[in-house]
């Protein structure tokens, strides 16, 4: 009927009888509720998959749904209520009269908390606060962790924050300067001066120099001047080296601190900064060594990978703590913290490797082939052209081993090294604060530092991640 | 002169002499380095009075070792078990939790990774607050956690928390469960269940060529979980039901010392086994969820459209379409992460679990302080695992491989 009756109106359309013709809008309608509004993004994320019940099957699957969806929603709300409850809502956060582990008992432990009571302590955590952050570091000589601390992060943020100029130099200094700078605060330096070998690199260094020099100047013709300019570049690390002996020989009248006495954080961020710095380099040579055409770089880059890679870290630590005092000389002793920074960082290499070779594989086959037209040799093709790409390409990666190498220092402390995990064991054991919630109290603010960092380290290379990502 | 320089010049810079040239001083590094290794290892071994040699291994190993799998697998006596044995009970120990771990974890991480991707915002934030949680804790203090502030907080040795009346219980000591006694006759229901799996793969491999054939699809996956279910039930009770169980037994009355679990009735989970496991599952699940989801989503939207254009209902475009291409990205990563837990099992010798690092590595090193033999013995299984694993993916990445024309 309906549409005989507008084939009628149409046909008088034609024949030049105004039937019908709209002079205004139609009136917006609202959106329908599903797809507009709260109540629409709650349908679209929420009960777009419980409300269909057009037949028998669909509302079982709905209602099923419903149902584990409430089930979920209970246990998160419980759970978040849960951890908000024992860290904040039920916590003990003052010890007034000095009571230490009473303070946070219940009426039936000896205290005057209400039975059941669970909830932090955070008056032992404030008493301990000390050492999970530092371990048995000297008190008179905190401020040389901190401004060791805060020196870095200057320098780190410098080099993070991309409008700052003189983002290279600085970046320079936190890898050459810093180390040296965090070396002689932290240990106190004074190690002694032996001028024979400082002498040795300086006149060793100058002398690689000035035949590099002499090679730039065209003095230097025929074969030796490829070994020139290779001799510029290894002058300078002789020179640095020299510098560095000197730096942590001389005495700067800080008292010594045994890496014994370090601890918590300290030792953590110690151990996983080093390891970082030193795997990145070595890393970058395992990859290009187990890309290379050199069968035996091949062969060796590719056993080594894969031995470091095929264990735990835990047995690498074993290893490390028992057999480096077999492998070493009479008389050369290494401390249990340089160990585990050996152990650590040639384990990491292997990651970091591994990470850079993906990197290495995703560079088209053309940049190769185009490095070697222009005729640069290897190094300045890998230089200049390879890594630069290869390595901004993989940058989430590196992140990405950054962070499980900042998780994996907690290790370390089960070949007796303090660091944030292990110094807040040993706070656990200490009978002064023994209450059932010491460890839950303990764990939480261990998780929490570990947490920042490693989420703001994801958070970076996400952010890094989508700068990069040139849409392609 | 000028003719010799010239080709000097032209050796030096030859890329191939080159090449040896830097490989021949990179093995005369190497070969001088291990040399100086060597040379100090034997030193300080000399002047410790030590020597080399596997002849430890069959010296008896006099120390105690919890009842565990391994303990119970090689049947560990104090006094007459090797430290052999012991290896091999660290192995034992080492894989059970690993097996028991990569179970878990796949279960969890599938689970999380879909939640992740569900269109249900109460999933979906359930699942992300978990697996970021997760992911950016080191597992030693997840480990630490579950061990000393949740395990510990369990009843004490008199007393136990029950989760199933009498059959399943625990407290500080463990977890207690049914052993399954099998008596005469229980071996023929094993033999009929292995005969269900093999005949279910051969009904799939006939339903394959059916439908390669005819078209006709058979439903496999019924026939073969009524297979599997059916012919060995069958065999268990015409066989007379030879299953017992030895039912864990609670004493809460009598003397005070001998109130509490019984020792040798039921099946006990030590509690740094429950801890491991837990670490070990909810930690990879959290990376096996992120994996998962990576998988799904690297499925582009138009293989999933053009499967509904060629009118595949929903669920085969997900059996058949979906999941086979995302599996082909999952599977790699994933057997990164199985190893990952085999490897990190052996933090468990943090809570003293007798796993490999612990038991052989730990205190029958201190006892023997045969350092050398002995690490190299406990890298030598982690290393074998990893190359076996590894030529698996490859195995595997070469038949998944995208054939490209």
């Amino acid at each position: 009927m309906v549409s005989n009756g507008t084939r009628k109106q149409r046909h008088a359309a034609t024949n030049n009888e105004t039937a019908f013709i709209r002079k205004e809008d139609a009136p917006i309608l609202p959106p329908p509720i599903t797809s507009a509004g709260p109540a629409g993004w709650l349908y679209e994320n929420m009960f777009a998959s419980m409300l269909d019940y057009s037949t028998l099957g669909a509302a079982v699957k709905s209602i099923l749904m419903a149902i584990f969806t409430a089930f979920v929603a209970y246990i998160f709300v419980g759970q978040v209520y849960g951890l908000l409850d024992f860290a904040i809502f039920s916590a003990v956060w003052q010890d007034p009269e000095e009571q230490k582990r009473q303070v946070c008992w219940t009426v039936e432990q000896g205290g005057k908390l209400p039975n059941g009571w669970h909830g932090a302590c955070w008056p032992y955590i404030i008493a301990k606060t000390k050492f999970i952050l530092y371990g048995a570091y000297p008190n008179e000589s905190l401020w040389r962790v901190n401004s060791t601390y805060l020196l870095g992060a200057i320098l780190l943020g410098w080099v993070m924050i991309d409008w700052l100029p003189y983002r290279k130099f600085v970046g320079a200094v936190l890898l050459t300067i810093y180390p040296i700078f965090a070396t002689v605060m932290l240990t106190g330096g004074g190690f002694g001066l032996s001028q024979f070998s400082v002498g040795v690199n300086t006149i060793l260094g100058l002398a690689l120099i000035s035949f590099g020099r002499a090679g730039k100047m065209g003095w230097i013709t025929g074969p030796l001047l490829d070994l020139s300019k290779v001799a510029g570049v290894a002058g300078w690390f002789f020179i640095f080296f020299a510098a560095a002996l000197v730096s942590v020989g001389l005495d700067f009248d800080l008292s010594k601190v045994d890496t014994r006495d370090w601890g918590g954080l300290l030792i953590t961020l110690v151990v996983a900064t080093t390891a970082i710095v030193v795997s990145l380099p070595l890393g970058i040579l395992l990859a290009l060594g187990r890309r290379s055409n050199l069968p035996v770089a091949r062969t060796l880059s590719i056993i080594f990978i894969e031995f470091w890679r095929g264990v735990p870290l835990i047995t690498v630590l074993f290893m490390a703590s028992v057999m480096i005092p077999l492998f070493m000389p009479e008389g050369v002793n290494f401390d249990s913290l340089l160990r585990a920074l050996i152990g650590v960082t040639l384990w990491q290499s292997a990651y970091m490797a591994e990470v850079i070779r993906g990197g290495l594989q995703a560079i088209d086959k053309g940049q190769y082939e185009g490095a070697d037209a222009v005729g640069l040799s290897y190094w300045q093709s890998m230089r200049l052209i390879i890594l630069p790409q290869a390595l901004t390409r993989v940058l989430p990666g590196i992140v990405n081993t950054i962070i499980s190498v900042f998780k994996d220092t907690s290790l370390v402390s089960i070949v007796g090294l303090f660091d944030l995990l292990g110094a807040t064991q040993s706070t656990i054991a200490d009978a002064a604060w023994s209450t059932p919630v010491q460890a839950s109290t303990g764990y939480l603010v261990v998780a929490l530092i570990f947490f920042v960092f490693c989420f703001g380290m994801s958070r970076y290379s996400m952010y890094i991640e989508r700068k990069l990502d040139r849409g392609h | 002169m000028n003719w010799k320089s010239n080709t000097l010049t032209k050796f030096v810079n030859d890329a191939n002499v080159r090449g040896v040239f830097f490989q021949v001083v990179l093995i005369a590094a190497l070969v001088f380095f291990f040399f100086w290794l060597t040379d100090n290892t034997l030193t300080n071994l000399r002047n410790q009075g030590k020597s080399l040699g596997f002849a430890f291994l069959s010296g008896t190993a006099g120390f105690q070792i919890s009842q565990t799998f391994g303990t119970w697998l090689f049947d560990y006596k104090v006094g007459t078990s090797t430290y052999l044995d012991v290896y091999f009970i660290g192995i034992a120990n080492t894989l059970l939790v690993a097996v028991l771990g990569i179970v878990a974890a796949t279960v969890i991480g599938f689970t999380l990774g879909i939640m992740r991707l569900s269109n249900n915002i109460v999933f979906r934030a359930f699942a992300t607050t978990y697996i970021e949680m997760l992911r950016n804790i080191p597992i030693l203090l997840q480990l630490f956690f579950w061990y000393f502030a949740v395990l510990r907080a369990l009843p004490g040795k008199r007393n136990k928390l029950e989760i199933i009346p009498d059959l399943i219980g625990m407290n500080i000591t463990g977890l207690y469960l049914p052993a399954p006694l099998p008596q005469e006759g229980f071996v023929y229901s094993v033999i009929a269940f292995t005969l269900a799996v093999l005949l279910t793969f051969g009904v799939s491999r006939y339903a394959k060529r059916v439908q390669a054939r005819t078209g006709k699809i058979t439903p496999v996956f019924l026939i073969g979980t009524a297979l599997i279910i059916v012919i060995p039930l069958i065999t268990f009770l015409a066989t007379n039901s030879p299953l017992g169980w030895n039912l864990p037994e609670f004493k809460d009355t009598g003397p005070m010392l001998r109130r509490g679990y019984q020792a040798g009735s039921g099946m006990i989970l030590v509690p740094e086994l429950i801890a491991v496991w837990l670490a070990l599952s909810l930690y990879t699940a959290a990376f096996i969820a992120e994996i998962v989801r990576a998988g799904i989503l690297a499925v582009s939207k138009g293989q999933t459209e053009a499967a509904s254009a060629l009118g595949i209902r929903p669920n085969f475009t997900l059996r058949l379409v979906v999941i086979p291409q995302a599996m082909r990205v999952i599977i790699p990563p994933l057997t990164s992460q199985y190893l990952n837990i085999t490897k990190n099992s052996s933090l468990a010798v943090a809570i003293a679990y007798p796993e490999l690092v612990s038991v052989f590595a730990g205190t029958a090193l201190n006892q023997v302080g045969k350092e050398i033999e002995m690490i190299f013995m406990m890298m030598m299984v982690y290393l074998t695992v990893s190359l076996i694993t590894a030529a698996f993916m490859n195995w595997y990445n070469s038949r998944v491989k995208l054939v490209e024309r």
